[in-house]
């Protein structure tokens, strides 16, 4: 539940006889329900406020601060559940259909068919899905994967603090996940404790694509190389990174700047996120 | 026609496509960069597609016009390239430059530029596409770039060489002199 949704008795109030607040509170529920029912395979989202906060890649090398709009988030990453449903409905994205231009050969393969997974999956986080494949499994739904800084954002809070990456022990306890090797299963979805935001998985479960996870230009040493990378960029030219101590998201930083469109790997998923002024009515 | 029996395999594979109620996109190959369904304003304000030179081999190349250093090296990098064809492949080479900067690339900034480097609108396509289709272009072509808060651009300079098909053949990121490797798949493109 969250504070944009209608509340029906609320709203009734407005109308001028009980008549027609009872018709009116009939006609809502009824249409709350159908779209509840229409949306039922969709993850909820929560409302993050907005604010400003310093990433770990600088806008600008003379720019501190980024400034993040308020946005919803999925609490959860994407479901195999979730995708199936989807793929269904969208065949161009089954793994036999699909252009090997948006998904490389590796995509879904681990789902007993086209269609089909092993049911004691079904919860755990789809992975070995392509950047395109998430891209558009969001706007089928209206939404659209979230930026790298709306990631970042996030991704700074603990259960208690927006801001929790001061906090030592904190930083520790995500850093030990990205220590675990990725082989064995993936755990279901919802299972780590929500942040302040309500969010959950942002670590310790799968990497997630971005929006932009293209505009990443920081890959480990290259900058280091002189002319011809210098020259390799247009503009400002490429950027230093920032909070070195910051592990657990310049190794996400690290992996996006690596991957093509198309790439899919076994511990990478992704969750969706939507503008704020997008609230159904 | 110089090849009668591509146009024959086109024509029955169309039938085919027709017979099975496939999508006529079926045609291009998979990994064909032209699957991609994003839609383009030309340096005319006219709406084009990405496989508007499909049939040529073309070179591709993601700029922004405002771009102080590296974008006009692009552009003469690409010149130069063209000029050291024989007239005969120049002729059959397409060139396109897709902008990552739609609000100040409109397509009078696109004539203004095309102009300036006396580019040969028949064969040259300078345009633009809204943020979401310039972030799906750079994906199939692995160009990496951000915005700025300044509003200028960090972009990676890159010439992309596809077949008549859409397919990437070869690509450089040599700016400002011919690279040999990328100029003999070129030639080799234009037989």
């Amino acid at each position: 539940m969250n504070r944009f949704e209608l509340n029906p008795r609320q709203s009734g109030r407005q109308f001028a006889t009980p008549g027609v607040a009872l018709l009116a509170f009939i006609i809502m529920w009824i249409c709350a329900t159908a779209s509840a029912a229409q949306r039922s395979a969709l993850t909820p989202q929560v409302a993050i406020p907005g604010g400003e906060f310093r990433s770990v890649l600088p806008p600008a090398p003379d720019v501190e601060s980024v400034k993040v709009l308020s946005f919803r988030m999925d609490t959860m990453p994407v479901t195999n559940r979730q995708f199936a449903d989807f793929v269904r409905t969208h065949p161009q994205w089954r793994r036999d259909k699909v252009m090997r231009l948006f998904a490389d050969e590796q995509y879904l393969s681990q789902w007993q068919s086209a269609e089909q997974l092993e049911s004691k999956t079904d919860d755990q986080p789809v992975t070995r899905v392509s950047w395109f494949a998430a891209s558009d499994y969001c706007a089928a739904y209206g939404r659209r994967l979230p930026t790298w800084y709306e990631w970042e954002y996030v991704a700074a809070a603990s259960e208690t603090a927006r801001d929790a990456r001061p906090d030592t022990a904190w930083r520790q306890r995500i850093l030990s996940w990205y220590e675990k090797p990725a082989l064995g299963r993936l755990p279901p979805v919802g299972k780590t404790p929500a942040n302040i935001y309500g969010v959950r998985d942002i670590h310790g479960v799968v990497w997630e694509w971005v929006q932009d996870f293209n505009s990443i230009l920081v890959s480990g040493d290259n900058r280091e190389q002189g002319d011809p990378n210098i020259l390799k960029f247009c503009g400002a030219g490429v950027l230093a990174l920032k909070d070195k101590e910051n592990y657990a998201i310049l190794m996400r930083t690290a992996l996006l700047s690596s991957l093509q469109g198309n790439y899919t790997t076994a511990s990478l998923g992704f969750r969706c996120a939507s503008d704020i002024n997008e609230t159904k009515p | 026609m110089k090849h009668p029996h591509a146009l024959l395999a086109l024509f029955l594979v169309s039938v085919n496509a027709i017979a099975t109620a496939a999508t006529p996109t079926e045609t291009i190959p998979s990994d064909s960069i032209y699957q991609l369904n994003v839609a383009l304003t030309n340096q005319d304000g006219k709406a084009i597609k990405l496989d508007v030179y499909r049939g040529h081999p073309t070179l591709i190349t993601m700029f922004y016009g405002s771009c102080p250093n590296v974008c006009p090296l692009l552009f003469e990098t690409v010149e130069l390239t063209e000029r050291s064809l024989n007239p005969k492949l120049q002729s059959q080479l397409r060139v396109l430059f897709i902008s990552i900067d739609p609000d100040r690339d409109t397509p009078k900034a696109l004539a203004s530029l095309a102009k300036s480097h006396h580019a040969d609108t028949a064969r040259w396509t300078l345009a633009q596409a809204n943020a979401t289709d310039v972030r799906k272009m750079a994906a199939v072509l692995n160009v990496q770039y951000r915005k700025l808060p300044n509003g200028e651009f960090n972009h990676a300079s890159v010439i992309t060489l596809l077949d008549a098909e859409g397919k990437i053949v070869a690509k450089t990121s040599q700016l400002g002199s011919i690279d040999p490797e990328f100029m003999q798949s070129l030639k080799s493109s234009l037989k």
